[in-house]
């Protein structure tokens, strides 16, 4: 008999929410019932990426992953793992014996550092993560590092911040390093305001370990003592598996006072958000993290100066946080050299929409964005035709066609007038209709923007309304002469972020899609269908 | 109508001692907020006074901070819950339909209750589930690829058999 075989069930939120919980207790029985507990490991763990094809299970040696596994599949799969007849053959999502399956483009394109442990361990159990390795950059960091050495080899990696801006992540820590100030705090921005971005969420449902031990590395080169992890309401399962996390990690004394019985002391407290796009925005996540309304305020000074009261405070997202352990075990050298020069290491990406593959992928930096819609996401089902990509949320723009072969980093993105933004990835086809797309993220940022400042509450509200007459066939060319002046007007006297970006969606479908808004002006008609101008019409 | 809330209420008691947890901080304003609503399901103006007190901030503060953030409501909930996912993801697949029909069967607009007190209509901003596109919870139920010509009798349905 050799090493216990571990059958793993995917329990990420899409998965879950397909009955993956009734396969994994179902899977458990007839292990029980069959008396093969010494052979057979059930394991829940993260999400896997593949989420529309769930409940996905993966077999022994990351070999063979399945799809579409329910409780009634349960007893063929187990039957398989301890050598007998193989699964029915439409169960089999991917195999790395069989590199040219049709969907192993899904699985061969994309590099996994971020999620390497997601769907592989179990997110609820301390000891699976030190198995994979856990803890130890942590620990090295801590008997062999100081930390001016540690910002040094974040700075050499080139991870710049995963949260959308980009900022170069070894930068920030080393202004709040260098503050003198007996107090500074860490926060991890797990908010994930974007609609059409779950990446966050997914990481911190199936490792969140990793996202802890980054910011306690984070704590030690900076000079912290205090974490707050600032974690959406609407994510009850990530809550959870964290709060298992922070109380598993102190126990064992991985965090909490005199970590590893050095001086060191870092501990991590959750703080709940409640439902405000704008937190996404560092000042105001601060201004909720203190108990008031989110609003942001002028920056400088920044929060590496003055952040949490007045404290000097360094704030990453969660995939910035994820990063950071192996960046320490390998090296900031092995990360740069992974992506482009200038945009170091891998981005995930959530990819949702109109396309064959919806999920969570992970890819280097500078695939182009056709390998990620073609070859990764499978290319646009039903017979549709490619339309558009939206990426970077509200703030963010749609991509045509023509633009397709573009290397995905924060310049090229920048540069088609769209964005990073966390790492949404929403595919349209020929259904969609750009007006009504457009007016669609300005009625969000309308509906978030904090009301503090005049350009953002005003200004979106106008844009909602012209984009909405445009929609309803009322508009006249003048309305979208007045929208080309609004806009740029807006995004230059905004705030903060929110404002700023706010008119992205309405620019840049101008840009690539203005005959569709003439359309809708001139002919009164919207080429996609999606716009109902007669029901508007009747009932003036 | 319910009876008024009394501070004798078990729940108005539990929201008091999880006050004490947090020392009755003034910085614990939201957590308290989460807890008073995950208790009854709404922020009641009493309880909310009640933590303006205790927490020492001025009242104006509470109701500010209550009606900034979309998750809390200062109006009771139905007995049951449907939360329609307007995320970019389900919106491109339909969502604005699904909501339509919800509107048109039920009678009522997001952040509604439907004047029996059973049925309360919400839109959330995103999910975070959108593999399964496009999403609507029924109290804690994901519905996933939730078809908009039949979502109305589903929710019909499921307030029947509850």
């Amino acid at each position: 008999m050799g090493q216990k075989r571990r059958i793993v069930v995917c329990a990420g939120a899409g998965c879950f929410s397909c009955n993956s919980a009734e396969t994994l207790s179902t899977l458990q029985r007839l292990v029980k019932e069959r008396g093969v507990e010494t052979q057979v490991d059930i394991v829940p763990a993260g999400c896997m990426g593949a989420c529309q094809r769930g409940p996905l299970v993966q077999l022994p040696n990351d070999d063979i992953l399945l799809q579409g596994v329910g409780p009634q599949e349960a007893a063929a799969v187990l039957d398989q793992v301890l050598g007998g007849p193989a699964a029915p053959a439409e169960l089999k999502l991917y195999s790395a014996r069989e590199p040219d399956a049709p969907d192993a483009h899904f699985f061969q394109k994309q590099q996994k550092i971020v999620l390497e442990n997601c769907g592989r361990i179990n997110p609820e159990s301390l000891d699976e993560y030190i198995a994979v390795g856990g803890y130890q950059a942590l620990h090295r960091m801590l008997s062999e590092m100081t930390r001016e050495a540690v910002v040094a080899e974040i700075k050499k990696s080139g991870l710049r911040g995963r949260g959308g801006a980009g900022y170069p992540t070894g930068l920030k820590w080393e202004t709040v390093a260098k503050m003198v100030n007996e107090q500074k705090y860490v926060i991890c921005n797990a908010d994930e305001g974007d609609p059409g971005a779950f990446m966050d969420r997914s990481v911190l449902e199936g490792d969140p370990h990793r996202v802890l031990e980054g910011m306690a590395i984070a704590g030690y080169a900076v000079g912290a003592n205090k974490g707050f992890v600032y974690v959406r309401a609407e994510y009850p399962l990530a809550i959870k598996r964290l709060e298992l996390a922070i109380k598993g990690a102190r126990r064992e004394g991985l965090l909490g006072r005199e970590i590893f019985r050095t001086s060191f002391s870092f501990d991590v407290e959750i703080r709940i958000g409640a439902g405000a796009f704008v937190c996404g925005e560092e000042t105001a996540l601060i201004a909720s993290i203190e108990g008031r309304r989110g609003q942001p305020r002028p920056r400088p000074p920044y929060p590496a100066e003055s952040g949490l009261w007045g404290k000097p405070t360094l704030i990453n997202n969660v995939e910035t946080f994820a990063n950071i352990a192996p960046i320490l075990t390998k090296g900031g050298e092995w990360f740069s050299a992974i992506g482009t020069p200038k945009n170091a290491g891998t981005k995930v990406f959530a990819l949702a929409g109109k396309i064959r593959n919806t999920g969570l992928i992970e890819v280097p930096m500078g695939i182009t964005l056709r390998e990620i819609i073609f070859d990764i996401g499978g290319g646009i089902p039903g017979g549709r035709r490619f339309k558009a990509v939206q990426t970077g949320g509200p703030s963010g723009g749609c991509i045509p066609e023509a633009h397709l072969d573009t290397h995905v980093d924060y310049e090229s993105l920048q540069t088609l007038g769209s964005i990073m933004g966390s790492g949404g990835f929403i595919v349209m086809d020929d259904t969609s209709c750009m007006v009504d797309v457009a007016r669609f993220f300005m009625e969000f940022c309308m509906d978030e923007s904090c009301g503090k400042c005049v350009p953002c509450r005003v200004g979106t509200k106008h844009m909602h309304d012209l984009l909405a007459k445009i929609c309803a066939g009322h508009a006249t060319m003048g309305d979208l002469a007045l929208l080309e002046e609004l806009a740029p007007m807006v995004k230059a006297t905004s705030l903060c972020g929110l404002g700023m970006t706010a008119p992205n969606p309405l620019i840049s479908t101008l840009r690539y899609f203005r005959d569709e808004y003439a359309a809708h002006i001139r002919d009164r008609r919207c080429p996609a269908g999606v716009c109902s101008m007669d029901a508007v019409e009747a009932l003036r | 109508m319910s009876a008024p809330l009394t501070f004798d209420d078990p729940r108005v008691k539990r929201v008091t001692r999880e006050m004490k947890l947090y020392d009755r901080r003034p910085d614990a304003l939201i957590q308290i907020l989460h807890i008073v609503q995950e208790i009854f399901g709404y922020l009641p103006e009493m309880v909310l006074r009640l933590v303006a007190k205790e927490l020492r901030v001025p009242a104006s503060r509470v109701y500010g901070v209550s009606t900034f953030y979309h998750y809390f409501s200062l109006k009771a909930r139905g007995d049951h819950q449907c939360l329609v996912c307007m995320g970019t993801a389900c919106y491109v697949k339909g969502a604005g339909k699904i909501l339509d029909q919800l509107q048109k069967a039920f009678g009522v607009r997001p952040g509604e209750v439907t004047p029996d007190g059973k049925l309360g209509l919400a839109q959330a901003r995103c999910l975070g589930a959108c593999g399964l596109a496009p999403a609507v919870v029924y109290d804690e139920e994901i519905l996933a690829r939730v078809d908009p010509a039949k979502i109305a009798a589903t929710v019909q349905e499921k307030l029947r058999g509850s």
